[in-house]
């Protein structure tokens, strides 16, 4: 590339999308933003974003978890990042750009990366207040909010991929929804007829109504302009508050016209193999704004990936070209997979297809083999599993029958075929062209050992996801393959996973921490003292178990005592110096001003820190080890018991106030909250259990951020599960629907314990439902469907401990010898702990922390025995 | 005062009942071995101000290391789970969970990190 004379050579990227984003990437890969300026002019209000999981903002991603733009990447490779502020014009003879503010900026080199807009048909009444389009994140912030406060049905323009994700986007706007289609069935591009009527059956099955074959002719408006309905080609009317236009995407290139760029017939700046602009050496054009040297506007990002790597090569002067693209596509759209891959029409000559279809399942599944045998593409609707392997093996003749592959399983005939059978060569990520030799590569040479390394690693499995099924069977074959023991053992001292040791003790009725060690500890671990990991989590599990396995389920009883975390271990939560936290249970938050009273005065006579928790409660802080009993005295004398927010088990039900007092409540969200926390009190978990009951979907309890979460309708109760705040926040997977409350108390006690029995040591549920194999969906067929028929003993289990618990502070202050234990020093009883001190903050308490850094410091009249 | 962290613990078999720490002018008692619980440690105030965290582990045999937590400046060193670390016993503070060997005081996790010992014998 020319320089400019005396200066760094400029490159300006004029798009900051996903392949724009892309390119800076390669730029910086290859080292070329070190030896060059580089500008962007990004249109839109935000950095680039995952336009391709747009839709899952509609689920709970918010915005800025769709971005992928690390601002530290921009700020270390020192690229100028010019945010919504768009190219306006270029003049190529003076190598300038003008963008909107008035910037202008000369450049080496010219990136063009504008990608597409939405192309809405001319009919009349287009721009009516209610069209949308569904492009951007702004374009979903605005229907949002139009379907919130002014819509109750949505129509959307056009059946392909996009459209039907719209679909399904207003549909969970609580929209009634419909499809026009003007082909004669849905996603024409991607299935064929029959694939389109097996997906035809399972979208009008979720409730959305499907027009095909009939065009718009006209947006209905009221007086105020607003859109009341559609009249189709057929001359019916369809009423609806809400439009959005989805009938395909045209390339932007209008930029490329103004300054003589040459642009397909169809749209599409034409560019050559290295993706150049096929006027101008100096200028580039990749994405979804570029007609490839195929004669192809590419509307999928991994193809517009391959470009910008491409270009970003040329421009290091190093050899690559882009010649062409595959086009899969996998959607799981509302449940339903949808997939096709390769050539999926069968535009080969000489091609047979073979064909699955079972109507009643919706489950429809060609495969194209070409002359030769080998699979040349494919449709899968309906259950899209093989779709990972299937792809990979496009192009090659895989080692089963073509019948074996799509016939369902349980047939006889069916094989599953592993990813160990694909070549090395098969690329597995199509997003970003990983092959298989590269992953296994990745385990091999680069030692990755878990999916998440090997994604970091690889980039597979980091665009839309497709292919992260696959990649995890790789990555465990290939481990087992390389020899590599991946030893699941709990710890040192045990060879076994939490989830073994669980069946163990259940089903021997193990008791004793000991016995276990000695019996199925690992050799040298036999007899020995164990750890402080296998100890709190082995004592947890025969908490969890006592009632049923006979032990006894007060923590500080017998060997017990000596397995327990330091919390655990005082029934309180110790503090930076030493001190301890205590938090009365507020079962729902709920509670009486006399007791409120009481908390007031006890912190008051004990001096107490006193502070509100995130969790609807009260901590006081500050108390030395032997103020606990008395402090507990006080509280169990007025009604309270221990909150237990020191163990791994219950922690809070959260409630909104509900029916009682919202105008919107439809259900009493406080009682069901108070009914959960007291049934659930004091059940040891492999983590901390947490939940919350909102009485309206307006979810001020914030219930899809909890363990299990449970959320009012009108007809009962919906019940959530997997959520999880904290450093890695999950939004919770809805489980079951309008249940009674007595089903939804069967179906968290199975839940509850189900996770209690298959989790890992401190796996939350949010983690462990992402871990366990077949997630979401296996843990619904074991807790609703009962399909390993454990459910009755699942429910025995819970009814077990419930009707054991008994609170532990209550109990603990009632046994003297326990008692003696809550001393500061065991020769000096009414002695305090000279370095538990606290200075005065906000009128209250707070540690005093040079005393700690003192280390010692000698006493005046200690007591001493 | 025996900030003994060059010496060697011994340890003791318990034999008789009361709990003695060997200090620079003597054996001085604690408490009774009774207020022992295998597997958990108690604190114990020394004349000079000094706090001696003390473990019995399920052979019965003891261990006393200084109480204060060096990462935390907090004491409570005896308030941590203890355990067999490659034959060896240690004690995991319960604030940040790094491991301290009984019978040389040395962390586990930071070997330029080590805690006072103290002989230890019941009589
Ligand atoms: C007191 C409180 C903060 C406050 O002043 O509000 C608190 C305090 C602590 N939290 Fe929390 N969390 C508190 C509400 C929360 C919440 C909010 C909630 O429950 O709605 C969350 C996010 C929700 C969630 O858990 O999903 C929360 C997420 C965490 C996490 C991260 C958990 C995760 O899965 O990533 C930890 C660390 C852990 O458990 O490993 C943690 C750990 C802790 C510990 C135990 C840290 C420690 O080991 O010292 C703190 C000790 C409490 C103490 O000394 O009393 N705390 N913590 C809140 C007590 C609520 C209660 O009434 O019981
Ligand atoms: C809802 C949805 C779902 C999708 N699902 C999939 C999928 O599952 N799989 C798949 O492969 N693809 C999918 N796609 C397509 C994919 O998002 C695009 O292929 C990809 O975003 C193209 O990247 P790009 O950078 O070329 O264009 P874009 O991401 O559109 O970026 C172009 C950027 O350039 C900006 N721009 C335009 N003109 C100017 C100017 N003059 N100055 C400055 N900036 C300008 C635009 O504002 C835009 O931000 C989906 C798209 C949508 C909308
Ligand atoms: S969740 Fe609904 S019922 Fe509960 S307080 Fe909020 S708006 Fe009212
Ligand atoms: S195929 Fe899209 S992320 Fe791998």
């Amino acid at each position: 590339m020319t320089a400019t004379l005396g200066g760094t050579p400029t490159i300006v990227l004029v798009g900051h999308g996903m392949v724009g984003q892309r390119f800076l990437e390669a730029l910086a890969e290859r080292g070329l933003t070190a030896t060059h300026r580089v500008v962007v002019l990004c249109e839109e209000p935000r950095p680039a974003y995952d336009r391709v999981q747009l839709t899952s903002y509609f689920s709970g991603t918010t915005p800025e978890e769709l971005s992928m733009t690390d601002m530290e990447f921009i700020k270390d490779h020192g690229i100028e990042l010019h945010i919504g502020d768009p190219a306006e014009t270029v003049d190529r003879a003076a190598k300038r750009v003008t963008a909107r503010s008035g910037l202008t900026v000369d450049y080496d080199t010219l990136v063009l990366a504008t990608g597409s807009y939405p192309f809405v048909p001319p009919v009349p009444n287009k721009d009516a207040e209610g069209c949308f389009v569904y492009r951007t994140i702004e374009d979903l912030l605005a229907i949002e909010e139009y379907a919130r406060s002014r819509a109750t049905t949505g129509a959307v323009v056009g059946g392909g991929l996009l459209g039907l994700e719209a679909a399904g986007a207003l549909k969970g706007l609580g929209l009634t929804s419909h499809i026009v289609e003007f082909a004669p069935r849905l996603m024409p591009v991607q299935v064929d007829d029959g694939g389109g009527a097996a997906l035809l059956r399972t979208i009008e099955d979720m409730g959305l109504s499907v027009h095909t074959g009939v065009g718009t002719q006209e947006i209905l408006t009221d007086d105020s302009g607003a859109v009341t309905g559609m009249k189709l080609s057929d001359g019916s009317e369809l009423a609806t508050d809400l439009v959005v236009f989805s009938a395909g995407v045209r390339p932007r290139d209008q930029l490329a016209r103004d300054c003589g760029l040459t642009v397909g017939e169809r749209g599409g700046i034409t560019v050559d193999e290295q993706c150049r602009t096929v006027n101008d050496p100096q200028v580039f054009a990749i994405g979804e704004c570029a007609l490839a040297a195929d004669g192809r506007v590419y509307g999928l990002v991994a193809p517009g990936y391959e470009q910008a790597e491409t270009a970003a090569a040329t421009i290091a002067s190093d050899e690559a070209s882009f010649t062409g693209a595959d086009l899969s596509t996998k959607l799981k759209l509302l449940g339903v997979d949808v997939a096709s891959f390769g050539d999926a029409h069968g535009t080969a000559e000489d091609c047979l297809d073979v064909v699955y279809s079972d109507a009643r399942s919706g489950t429809y599944k060609k495969l194209v083999i070409g002359r030769n045998g080998e699979l040349l593409g494919g449709i899968l609707v309906g259950d899209a599993e093989a779709y990972g392997t299937l792809r990979a093996f496009t192009g090659s003749v895989p080692p089963v029958s073509p019948e074996q592959l799509v016939l369902p399983a349980g047939d006889g005939a069916s094989v599953q075929l592993g990813p160990s059978a694909l070549p090395d060569e098969a690329i597995i990520c199509s997003c970003h062209n990983v092959t298989k030799g590269a992953i296994r590569g990745a385990v091999t040479d680069h030692a990755c050992t878990t999916v998440p390394e090997v994604k970091k690693c690889t980039k597979a499995g980091t665009g839309c996801g497709s292919c992260v099924k696959v990649l995890g069977q790789l990555v465990t074959s290939e481990l087992e393959a390389s020899g590599v023991e991946v030893d699941k053992g709990l710890c040192g001292c045990f060879s076994q996973t939490r989830e073994e040791l669980y069946e163990i003790v259940l089903a021997l009725r193990v008791t004793s921490y000991r016995q276990l060690l000695d019996r199925y500890g690992r050799e040298g671990a036999q007899d020995g003292d164990g750890c402080e990991v296998c100890k709190p989590a082995v004592g947890s599990i025969i908490a969890s178990l006592a009632p049923t396995i006979g032990a006894n389920g007060y923590v500080l009883d017998g060997e017990q005592a000596s397995l327990q975390d330091t919390n655990d271990h005082f029934l309180a939560n110790l503090q930076k110096n030493g001190s301890y936290s205590i938090v009365p249970r507020i079962p729902g938050g709920e509670i009486t001003p006399e007791k409120l009273i009481v908390i007031g005065e006890v912190a008051r006579d004990f001096g107490l820190y006193t502070k509100i928790t995130g969790g609807q409660r009260i901590d006081m802080f500050g108390a030395r080890v032997e103020q606990l009993p008395l402090i507990w005295a006080r509280l169990v004398d007025a009604g309270f018991e221990s909150g237990h927010a020191y163990g791994k088990s219950l922690r809070t039900v959260k409630s909104c106030v509900g029916q009682t007092w919202c105008r919107y409540g439809v259900q009493d969200s406080v009682r069901m909250a108070i009914d959960l926390e007291l049934r659930y009190r004091g059940l040891r978990s492999p983590h901390k259990l947490k939940s919350a009951v909102s009485g309206c979907a307006r979810e001020c309890a914030e219930a899809q951020s909890k363990d299990f979460g449970i959320i009012a309708t009108a007809n009962g109760w919906n019940l959530y599960v997997g959520g999880n705040g904290g450093a890695t926040p999950r939004h919770a997977d809805l489980l079951a629907q309008d249940l009674s409350d007595a089903e939804l108390i069967r179906l968290i006690d199975r839940f509850l314990m189900f996770y209690i029995r298959t989790a890992d040591r401190l796996e939350r549920t949010s983690t462990w439902l992402e871990r366990i194999p077949g997630g979401l969906d296996h843990i619904r067929e074991v807790v609703v469907e009962d399909s390993l028929g454990i459910c009755e003993e699942l429910e025995s289990l819970m009814t077990a401990h419930v009707a054991a618990y008994r609170d532990e502070w209550a109990e603990t202050i009632n046994d003297p010898e326990k008692l003696s234990r809550f001393v500061s020093f065991v020769n000096a009883p009414d002695t305090p702990d000279p370095v538990v001190g606290f200075v005065p903050e906000r009128d209250q308490i707070k540690p005093d922390l040079p005393l700690l850094t003192i280390g010692t410091r000698p006493l005046e009249g200690s007591a001493q025995r | 005062m025996t900030l003994a962290s060059e010496t060697t613990t011994t340890t003791a078999t318990a034999t008789a009942t009361t709990v003695q720490l060997r200090l620079t002018d003597g054996w001085f008692a604690v408490c009774d071995l009774s207020l022992l619980m295998p597997g958990r440690g108690v604190a114990a105030l020394l004349p000079d101000g000094h706090q001696v965290a003390l473990f019995l582990d399920r052979t019965g045999r003891m261990y006393a290391i200084d109480n204060r937590d060096p990462f935390s400046g907090a004491a409570v060193l005896s308030r941590g789970l203890t355990g067999t670390h490659q034959g060896h016993p240690f004690v995991a503070s319960p604030l940040l969970k790094q491991r301290f060997d009984l019978e040389s005081g040395q962390c586990l996790d930071d070997e330029t990190v080590r805690v006072a010992t103290y002989e230890v014998r019941a009589r």
